[in-house]
């Protein structure tokens, strides 16, 4: 893997920059693996990238069946924190955002990572008891977490309006400062060309129609490129989950709804911050372009189009404008959906399954992107070991059955 | 944005309407003789398919009663809308050509080229 750095940089600009070469291969897909991933987004890339680098499985392929970072890991808004309520959702989030944080440096790929810190807003007296509630349980879990009340609100991100006299007042908030925003395609090629430098192959255009099985056992898949042998199959297909459990005949507790998002025209730089808010829900960040992404809640229908119904962004926008008064004339530029799997309880499924050598991450719900690289690290070590690690185990299948769930509809910080 | 065909009301915009899920679930007859597993399955598992979906809808803001609808979730094309007293209807949608690809028409993902209906069967 050729090292990217200034000096590279500068002599290329020196040079026209001619000399950049392809960062990585577009090989065919050969006839056997040790594990085959299918998708080819961020957690499907990262599950690789760790494979290959922390357990030794380089001869591995991940199957994209459009191109890599197409699907809902071009399609969020790229926000990352870990400020979750329950022990399992922060061990898991923490360690997502504890891996962020050395990301960059680790893939030789500036991924903009920018800990510019998350806002969480209390709009009445019992969500801010709630959210409050939610520090004491952050710091207890080790993630940083602190409350600041309207004025230290206003002082931190000075666009937000904090009248007493608007219907949903800003009462005060939480701040989690080592959170921020990414830039998405950036971890999705860095995480692609470290997986390819490690003998990875990523193989796109090519989507996989079915799974082979022998008495319970993976043996193979179906693509449209051909079959190929394996013995171990790793679905990472947030949206088409439910689909690519069914090729083994499985049903999972995934429901598939559209989430939109939307960006509005660049502007000078005017929100400091990631701005959520539960109660009014929008939330709100601005790219290093000066756009101002907007996103909010999914779309209540199930539905495999990558598009939603405009009464959603039209409920956001009116909050955003309560929020940041500022922004009322501002126009949008573009609105697009992504297919998010729901889980009953808002939690992920990093699991096995009752076929052996076929494995499971998905139902990352509306919040999968903060998780990437926590969720690639433990998906990894469940492929490689067959047994999941503490990271991973609440998030079995199994916890539907038991009872076990991690509810975190609502405890989140932020409604799903 | 659809719009909703209320069986009992005629065609309205979806803001007034509010989706109740998967239609045609019975709940077990005898909930106490069922094991955690089957249970969990009743109250968590659901259809969730790319293709032909029966769903419940409720007009809220209209004649506030449930109905089902078809529709295919691969282009969110609405096939029959029909009473909660009466059969599921046969329809013949257009579907994916592979399990997770997209419908010729109305999949709203831009990797597909949109085929408008003037240009089919050219």
């Amino acid at each position: 893997m050729a090292k990217y750095s200034v000096v590279s940089l500068i002599r290329e600009g020196l040079r026209g920059h001619a000399g950049w070469r392809r960062a990585w291969r577009n090989p065919d897909p050969r006839p056997a693996y040790d594990a085959v991933i299918i998708g080819g987004g961020g957690h499907g890339l990262a599950t690789a990238y760790y494979l290959a680098k922390a357990h030794g499985l380089t001869d591995i392929a991940v199957i994209e069946k459009g191109w890599i970072g197409g699907g809902n890991a071009g399609r969020n808004t790229s926000i990352i924190r870990s400020n979750y309520l329950f022990d399992e959702s922060a061990a898991i989030y923490n360690h997502a955002l504890t891996l962020w944080k050395g990301l960059g440096r680790e893939l030789n790929f500036n991924i903009m990572m920018s800990h510019r810190g998350v806002l969480n807003l209390a709009h009445d007296e019992h969500e801010g008891r709630q959210l409050k509630r939610r520090i004491e349980a952050n710091r207890l879990n080790g993630v940083e977490a602190e409350w600041l009340d309207a004025r230290e609100v206003k002082s931190f991100c000075p666009v937000i309006n904090i009248a007493r006299d608007i219907r949903y007042p800003v009462l005060g908030a939480t701040l989690q400062r080592s959170g921020g925003v990414n830039r998405h395609d950036a971890v999705i090629w860095g995480y692609a060309r470290a997986a390819d430098a490690l003998g990875v192959d990523i193989v796109q255009q090519c989507e996989v129609t079915g799974i082979r099985t022998e008495n319970g056992q993976v043996t193979g898949v179906d693509t449209t490129r051909g079959a190929i042998r394996t013995p171990k199959v790793a679905s990472v297909t947030s949206g088409h989950t439910s689909i690519i459990a069914g090729m083994v005949g499985l049903k999972l507790p995934i429901q598939s709804h559209p989430l939109q998002a939307l960006v509005s025209e660049p502007i000078k730089p005017l929100v400091p911050c990631v701005i959520m808010s539960n109660a009014v829900h929008v939330y709100c960040s601005q790219s290093d372009k000066g756009e101002l992404v907007i996103g909010a809640g999914i779309d209540a229908y199930n539905s495999y189009t990558q598009r939603g119904s405009l009464n959603i962004i039209e409920h956001q926008m009116a909050s955003l404008c309560e929020l940041l008064p500022v922004v009322g004339r501002l126009r949008m530029m573009r609105q697009w959906g992504g297919i998010v799997d729901v889980c009953p309880d808002a939690s992920p499924i990093i699991s096995k399954t009752p076929v052996k050598g076929f494995y499971i991450n998905g139902g990352w719900g509306t919040g999968g992107w903060k998780a990437t690289p926590g969720s690639g690290h433990v998906f990894a070590d469940l492929i490689a070991r067959d047994e999941p690690n503490a990271i991973a185990a609440p998030f079995a299948l199994e916890r539907f059955h038991t009872g076990a769930l991690v509810a975190e509809h609502g405890a989140a910080a932020v409604a799903h | 944005m659809f719009l909703i065909p209320c069986p009992y009301c005629g065609e309205r915009d979806q803001s007034e309407f509010a989706y109740a899920y998967q239609a045609h679930v019975h709940r077990p007859k005898d909930p106490d003789r069922l094991t955690d597993k089957e249970w969990a399955d009743f109250v968590f598992i659901r259809d969730n398919p790319k293709g032909v979906f029966a769903e419940r809808w409720i007009h809220a803001a209209g004649c506030r009663r449930y109905f089902n609808l078809m529709r295919n979730t691969a282009t969110d094309e609405i096939l029959a809308v029909y009473r909660i007293d009466e059969p599921q209807p046969k329809v013949e949608p257009a579907l994916p050509a592979t399990p997770s690809g997209e419908a010729p028409i109305g999949s709203g993902n831009d990797a597909v080229k949109v085929v408008k209906p003037a240009e089919r069967g050219s």
